[in-house]
């Protein structure tokens, strides 16, 4: 142990001498944050080099000491491991040591998570499957039971989530549906222009739109805006103890917060799906006009090229995709846990399970409706 | 080689809150015409009031979330109204620590990590002493043994008292607390009650508290201010202000007298 030692800044400053046998940490100006912050290293280093010798701290010079600094005089104490004692200390310097003392006890440390295994993962996800069949089999009990609780499903909410989920979304539908009619149209005509079937481009869209692109994207879009807006409200209520104060009151949250969620996105998918079907239509009739086609040949392949089926086989789809976006944002509202983040995971669950269930849904129905020869 | 002698600064001058015929309105909405009172160094003061009379826009105003559509706020020295205001609002910030009502955790940090982050900010402390520090501080409010839990996972009492742990991570001059026993049971509140009453003691904090809490008012407050949002017009918004002690017993203001004695205003 050398002789002496000394730090000094702007606001404190220390200096550590050997008097006898003991180790002295003689201490000046203000031991508060700027003062504390500049000393702590070389107060511990020094602390815990003097491990096992006596050691004192030396407080006479001073001027100011918060509780910060007596964190900082608690932890060289904690790191020399004995009881240091303290020479020179204000009364209130002493008195904010003593109340510190007893508060600095160090906490257990926090248990680190086990990690998750494959197995755990897989579990994980198969509860979260047998959770989202139960949330259906609760939405079908909540239908089933709808006769006795007419009540509870009041008219005036589910005009409200048509509202925001269908006519609100229409702009933007109409906006994307032309754009990708536009892309459709012109990226086809190029290939199609080199065997003289630009014309039948207009097939490939309308076939393309009704049957595919039209729902796909309307869903799409619905999931982005409407599936996380559920989860978030749903959350919120959920956060804010008011689906427990509908449970307490005797209502049935999933009669009054589910199903006019799910009739609604049900409803004004399969419209939205056709304002997008027509919009693409329009984009292709563009381009297509912007090559010299008259818009009778146009419209005559479109006759041509669609069928009833085509342009139900996708409302159908529609149907199925609002009824997966609805169900999977709402249960992920259900399922909000606690705290400000749990809203936001939650809507992000909303918007991911949407898309993800719903190519999966389409890629299922495209089976089923060839196997039907649909 | 030699000790290079150690200049002490001189000792701060006590911090002070001015605040100087304060008004707001919002729209044509008057909450308060003309608010004037201060507080010295090492005060508690207490600003009480009935549900809606402006407690909080007060406070808001005070630590300077809310400029008042007339007067003047002084904090530790620093004018924070005005057109100079956003300076001085900046330069009394590290002066001041507040604890909303709600406690205002942030709810993807643990405890500790809460009280840590103004530390790490403005602070040149190591990570350890961050961590030794906040825990003090989580220690002195009765949490040391909650430091890894997050905000979610603990109740509205808890998340209070980790507020005010907070507020006081950088041992600001002056503690502004919002409400800070509402909701707590007897035992919980009486011991924020004490805790005050101790920091003012070691550190010589100044405490502005907003509460309507009789039972702490009369523990811990030095002076207190009475609003009221249906005051006569000349008071300007203030129907009492003094030792609230001395308040309950010769107040003739009927409302002060219905405050203190838990009366209806009828029975007063």
């Amino acid at each position: 142990m050398p002789g002496w030692h000394s730090t000094e800044t702007a606001s404190a400053g220390l200096k550590i001498e050997q008097r006898g046998s003991d180790t002295v940490l003689i201490f000046a100006g203000r031991l508060d944050a700027e003062g504390a912050g500049s000393l702590w290293h070389n107060t511990l280093h020094a602390a815990g080099r003097a491990h096992a010798l006596p050691l004192r701290f030396d407080l006479s010079a001073v001027s100011a000491c918060d509780m910060t600094g007596a964190a900082m005089l608690l932890a060289a104490e904690r790191a020399h491991g004995t009881p240091v004692p303290i020479d020179g200390a204000d009364p209130r310097v002493t008195a904010l040591l003593h109340r510190a003392r007893p508060a600095s006890v160090e906490a257990a440390p926090p248990k680190s998570a086990p990690g998750r295994s494959i197995g755990g993962h897989c579990v994980a996800g198969l509860t979260a499957v047998g959770d989202g069949i139960a949330f259906l089999g609760e939405a079908l009990v909540a239908v089933l039971r709808l006769p006795t609780r007419g009540r509870m499903l009041r008219g005036a909410d589910l005009l409200r989530y048509a509202d925001q989920a269908g006519v609100r979304a229409v702009p933007l539908v109409m906006l994307l549906g032309y754009l990708m009619g536009m892309i459709l149209a012109f990226q086809s005509a190029i290939p199609m222009r080199q065997y003289g079937a630009d014309l039948f481009v207009a097939n490939l869209v309308t076939i393309s739109l009704l049957r595919e692109l039209g729902p796909l994207l309307s869903a799409v879009i619905l999931a982005g805006r409407t599936g996380s807006a559920f989860a978030a409200e749903i959350g919120t209520m959920k956060v804010n103890q008011e689906i427990d104060a509908l449970t307490t009151m005797g209502l049935d949250p999933m009669t009054m917060l589910v199903l006019p969620r799910l009739i609604a996105v049900m409803a004004v998918l399969p419209a939205l799906a056709m304002t997008l079907d027509i919009a693409g239509l329009a984009g292709m009739v563009t381009v297509l006009r912007c090559f010299g086609f008259p818009f009778a040949a146009i419209m005559h392949q479109v006759q041509a090229a669609a069928t009833i089926t085509d342009l139900f086989g996708g409302l159908f789809k529609a149907v199925c995709f609002g009824a997966a976006i609805a169900a999977i944002g709402c249960r992920a509202g259900m399922g909000t846990g606690y705290g400000p983040r749990a809203v936001g995971l939650s809507a992000t669950a909303a918007v991911v399970g949407g898309i993800i269930s719903t190519i999966a849904l389409d890629g299922v129905l495209a089976l089923l409706f060839y196997r039907l020869h649909l | 080689m030699t000790i290079p002698p150690t200049v002490l600064p001189a000792i701060d001058p006590p911090p002070i809150v001015q605040v100087s015929g304060v008004g707001q309105r919002f729209g044509t909405r008057i909450i308060f015409r003309d608010v004037s009172f201060s507080v010295a160094a090492g005060e508690v003061f207490v600003i009480l009031g009935g549900s809606g009379c402006g407690k909080s826009t007060l406070l808001n105003q005070m630590i300077g979330l809310l400029p008042p559509t007339a007067g003047d706020i002084d904090i530790a020295g620093q004018r924070i109204t005005g057109k100079h205001g956003a300076a001085g609002r900046h330069a009394s910030q590290r002066s001041f620590g507040v604890m909303f009502q709600s406690g205002a955790l942030f709810g993807s940090m643990t405890l500790l990590q809460n009280v840590m982050l103004p530390l790490q900010m403005f602070t040149n402390l190591p990570e350890d002493g961050c961590e030794a520090v906040a825990r003090v501080k989580l220690g002195l409010v009765g949490l040391g043994h909650a430091v890894t839990l997050m905000p979610a996972e603990i109740s509205g009492g808890m998340a209070k008292r980790a507020g005010i742990a907070r507020a006081m991570a950088l041992d600001p001059h002056i503690l502004f607390l919002d409400e800070p026993s509402a909701g707590l049971d007897p035992v919980t509140s009486a011991g924020l009650d004490r805790l005050i009453l101790d920091l003012r003691a070691d550190l010589g904090a100044t405490f502005v508290v907003v509460t309507h809490e009789l039972a702490s008012i009369l523990t811990i407050a030095d002076r207190c201010l009475m609003l009221d949002a249906a005051a006569h017009p000349d008071s300007g918004g203030v129907i009492a202000m003094g030792d609230p002690r001395t308040l309950r017993d010769t107040s003739t203001d009927p409302k002060v007298h219905a405050f203190f004695h838990r009366e209806t205003l009828e029975a007063a």
